[in-house]
């Protein structure tokens, strides 16, 4: 049965359909999640003590940050799976994750030199996790050509998902870069084993600014996924019947 | 705190915004970018399938 429910969920066509569904509920959360973070992250939270209220570019900037790494992992590992047991839909799902997971790293790179300019005094540094931050930018957009350089969607999945296993490397890399070579980005304050050093007021909004782009990515990769799915698809007869009756 | 001192951001009100509203404009990027593709797709696919029985009878 267990196994049935797999071979089930990894058909295109019943994905799509169920995904379908999935959709607006994973956007309605998100909406939800994200108002409350907004109220809490920008009414509620007192400013810095030290940075005032320019510190409110966090509630944006390091769940983007985070989500940088998170999505490249998960591609990462959906094109490990593609490789090796030669699943079509998590070759759909990586491929779909590459372009929202280099939205998110533009997104952290950015709100991050907008931060930088009034705190440190420059836009941009190159600053270990600056720099392999930018890599990662360059390893997404890197998926993203070799794919589309490629003809066959098959065979380009399978040199995406080496291209992005070669490039798991930079992940620890990024993550301990202020450890490593501490220069001017601050180190940790959430993501490490002793008890995070943030106050309460401030943790709350950032843990559910992360869920939401958790919950946003959930659902625009899903959007992604299914048009990966019905340009795939797009000689079989159900697609046809679903574009006809559309 | 007055609306005026929330805009404001303590004086970072460039910054915090700038930030906020790039944040938005990506997010809603990501939305608008697949539901095009899918209307695009989909109009292609029946246009071809169209075709193709036109060229059958």
């Amino acid at each position: 049965m267990f196994n049935n429910f797999f071979h089930k969920m990894a058909s295109p066509k019943y994905f799509y359909r169920i995904s379908g569904r999935l959709i607006p509920w994973l956007a309605i959360a998100f909406v939800l999640v994200t108002l409350a973070g907004l109220y809490y992250g920008l009414v509620k939270a007192p400013p810095d003590y030290q940075q005032g209220d320019s510190y409110r570019i966090m509630f944006i900037h390091v769940p983007a940050a985070w989500m940088s790494m998170f999505v490249y992992v998960v591609m990462a590992t959906a094109g490990a799976i593609g490789l090796i047991w030669r699943i079509k839909l998590a070759e759909v799902v990586a491929i779909s994750s590459a372009s929202i997971g280099a939205w998110f790293t533009f997104l952290a790179l950015v709100t991050g030199s907008i931060w930088g300019k009034p705190m440190w005094g420059t836009w941009w540094v190159w600053d270990a996790r600056l720099t392999s931050e930018l890599i990662l930018l360059f390893l997404y957009l890197g998926v993203i050509a070799l794919y589309n350089a490629i003809d066959d969607k098959r065979t380009a999945a399978r040199a995406v998902a080496i291209l992005a296993l070669v490039g798991v490397i930079n992940i620890p890399i990024i993550h301990y870069s202020v450890e490593w070579w501490n220069t001017l980005h601050q180190g940790p304050t959430v993501t490490k084993l002793d008890k995070p050093s943030i106050h309460l007021s401030m943790l709350i909004p950032l843990l559910l600014m992360a869920v939401s782009f958790k919950l946003y990515y959930a659902f625009v990769v899903l959007m992604r996924a299914r048009c990966e799915v019905l340009e795939r698809e797009r000689h079989t007869g159900w697609v046809r019947e679903l574009a006809e009756t559309k | 705190m007055s609306l005026n001192e929330f805009f404001n951001m303590g004086g970072y009100a460039f910054y915090v915004w700038t930030s906020y509203g790039i944040a938005l404009l990506v997010l809603l990027i990501n939305v608008i970018l697949p539901l095009r593709q899918r209307k695009k797709l989909l109009g292609d696919i029946a246009r071809a399938a169209r075709r193709a029985r036109r060229d059958t009878t």
